[in-house]
């Protein structure tokens, strides 16, 4: 008998899936390389164009319709004012804002798949509950931490740290374990059962809540990068519901590489996930922590300027707290000044600088620091004995010999970018509070070290003035 | 472990994308360097707004004669999915965009 095709449509929107899962993983292999990242970005987002086009053409429903033609113009005409305010809010919003705005997007994908869920759970014919109201759970999961984080990256909610989330949380996880396990047996009522629903959904968005509220400081590019690894499963979790491979590839494959880049960002700090979401480090009071013999030395702008202006290689370390200052601009002037008098400026940047993975490459892309400059901490590292002068700026834990010597202090292994081996080290610093570990940090007492205080904006800016008297 | 052992067998092909996707995604961005973080999270998050999908499914097939919960929350979940999707990809392209610029020697 000859292979009859059914229905030539179904074929065609299979089809169109696995191109577009495959623009997917293309697209995401290309962003993973400087050269073609751009292009990457754009196959992805043209793999998922596909993918919503087929689906509002070919889709049939288990009655076998297609989508009605109204239904058809509703979608368009949500998904062109979603697009176009999408667009303009990405476009217009501030570089330095960018995290936040990473963030943003990703609790909205996060209660997508939270609402998708929520009304696919209510369906009696769904043969997928588990993973429905796994991918509801996570979802709101993701959507409300995602917002907190939000909050945080702009500053409007601060940390709130209380030695009984640690028991909250893991009580608000057990509860919400426990009720999937429960609506997985049988029920005889199905207004319970509608009812638990919801209450999962309002534990699952309480639950991100209370997750997100205790970590933050350095900790935040391992939080948002777990987010945004707990959305795509999300996804892929709600693709089971309509078999969908593009879905589940599509979400997995974020699933996957944002856990990969989390564990990245954890082994840049040399803790475990577990010990970044139950255990912060930020809440205790540098227990374990060695006493700091020496004493502090300033050093005048003008000497600071002259310092600078005569050296060969010069080494710039900036932190959050160049982002805090939004001194990246006047950063980039001095980098300039200095660069055009033949003074070798790069930077040195540790993984978990800043508070997304990658935050002071786009900070300093944004200044328009060419990405050259650029040093990934292992390959200034061994150079560093070279440098005459290292410029730390509104960085600290990730510069602490502590890591190195201390086994007692909490930072201990953590790789840091060996500030202290260059020849002298100017630190650039508000005041002399502790870094979010909370622990004193012996480079600052070192007898190279010498400390400029201030508003870094100020501080680059009297420098950059300093410097440009000079001949 | 009736439940398990038919779950397993009504998604067979679910999960076998499911577990090899796993792998492809670690592979795929392995030995990624960190000037692209940001850009690859924020590219990967505009992948996950592929739950428009599901949206478009859910909306798609709604009832518009006679509106339930599932033509609002459909339509909200195909909103925020998709300010997800055109929101990462264009915000993504304006950070590379920024990346590119840099090339070139400051004039």
């Amino acid at each position: 008998m000859p292979f009859e095709i059914t229905d030539a449509g179904m074929v065609f929107l299979d089809l169109s899936y696995l191109i577009a899962a495959v623009m997917f993983v293309i697209g995401l292999k290309m962003l993973s390389r400087p050269d073609k990242a751009r292009a990457g970005n754009v196959w992805a987002a043209a793999g998922m164009l596909l993918a919503m086009i087929t689906t509002l053409i070919f889709h049939k429903n288990a009655e076998g319709q297609n989508i009605a033609f109204q239904n058809i113009l509703l979608v368009l005409a949500v998904i062109a004012v979603a697009s176009v305010m999408g667009i303009v809010i990405a476009r217009r919003v501030k570089m330095t804002a960018m995290p936040q705005l990473v963030s943003l997007f990703n609790a909205t994908g996060g209660i997508a798949s939270a609402l998708v869920a929520l009304i696919e759970s209510g369906d009696p014919g769904n043969n997928s509950q588990m993973v429905t109201l796994l991918g509801m759970a996570t979802g709101s999961i993701a959507f409300s931490g995602s917002l907190i984080a939000y909050g945080k990256l702009d500053g409007k909610i601060r940390d709130w740290l209380s030695p009984l989330m640690k028991y909250i949380n893991l009580s608000l996880l057990l509860i919400l374990i426990a009720m999937i396990v429960f609506m997985l047996l049988p029920m005889a009522d199905p207004g319970l059962f509608k009812m638990l629903v919801y209450v999962l959904f309002f534990f699952s968005i309480v639950y991100g809540i209370t997750f997100v509220m205790p970590i933050g400081g350095a900790d935040m590019p391992v939080v948002i990068s777990l987010l945004n690894a707990l959305t795509g499963i999300a996804a892929a979790l709600a693709g089971f519901i309509y078999s969908n491979q593009a879905m589940i590839l599509g979400g997995i494959l974020v699933g996957a590489a944002g856990m990969v880049l989390t564990l990245l960002m954890c082994r840049a700090m040399n803790r475990s996930l577990l010990n970044v979401i139950v255990g912060s480090f930020g809440g205790h009071t540098g227990e374990g922590g060695r006493q700091v013999a020496g004493s502090i030395r300033e050093i005048s702008l003008s000497d600071a300027g002259i310092l600078l202006n005569y050296s060969q290689k010069v080494v710039i370390v900036p932190g959050y707290g160049l982002a805090a200052a939004q001194a990246q601009h006047i950063c980039s002037e001095l980098d300039t000044l200095l660069s055009d008098r033949g003074v070798d400026v790069r930077y040195a940047i540790h993984p978990v600088a800043g508070r997304m993975p990658g935050h002071m490459n786009v900070l300093l892309a944004e200044a328009n620091v060419p990405y050259e400059k650029l040093v990934e901490m292992d390959h200034i590292n061994p150079d560093m004995p070279n440098v005459d002068v290292v410029i730390v700026i509104g960085a600290n834990d990730v510069v602490n010999p502590a890591a190195l010597d201390d086994p007692s202090g909490p930072i201990y292994g953590m790789p840091i970018i060996l500030a202290h081996a260059a020849k002298n080290i100017i630190v650039i610093k508000r005041g002399m509070g502790k870094g979010y570990a909370a622990i004193e940090n012996s480079l600052f007492f070192n007898d190279k070290t010498r400390m400029l205080f201030g508003h870094a904006k100020e501080i680059l800016q009297k420098l950059v003035t300093e410097i440009k008297g000079m001949e | 472990m009736d439940a398990a052992l038919q779950f397993i067998s009504e998604f067979r092909q679910e999960i076998f994308i499911l577990v090899l996707a796993i792998f492809l995604g670690i592979e795929v961005i392995s030995n990624v360097p960190s000037v692209l973080h940001t850009p690859l999270m924020s590219g990967a998050n505009a992948i996950s707004g592929v739950i428009v999908i599901g949206g478009i499914i859910l909306l798609g097939h709604a009832d518009l004669s006679n509106p339930g919960p599932s033509v609002i929350i459909g339509a909200l979940a195909v909103f925020f999915a998709t300010l997800n999707v055109a929101g990462g990809f264009a915000v993504t392209d304006r950070m590379l965009e920024m990346f590119r610029k840099k090339r070139n020697p400051k004039s």
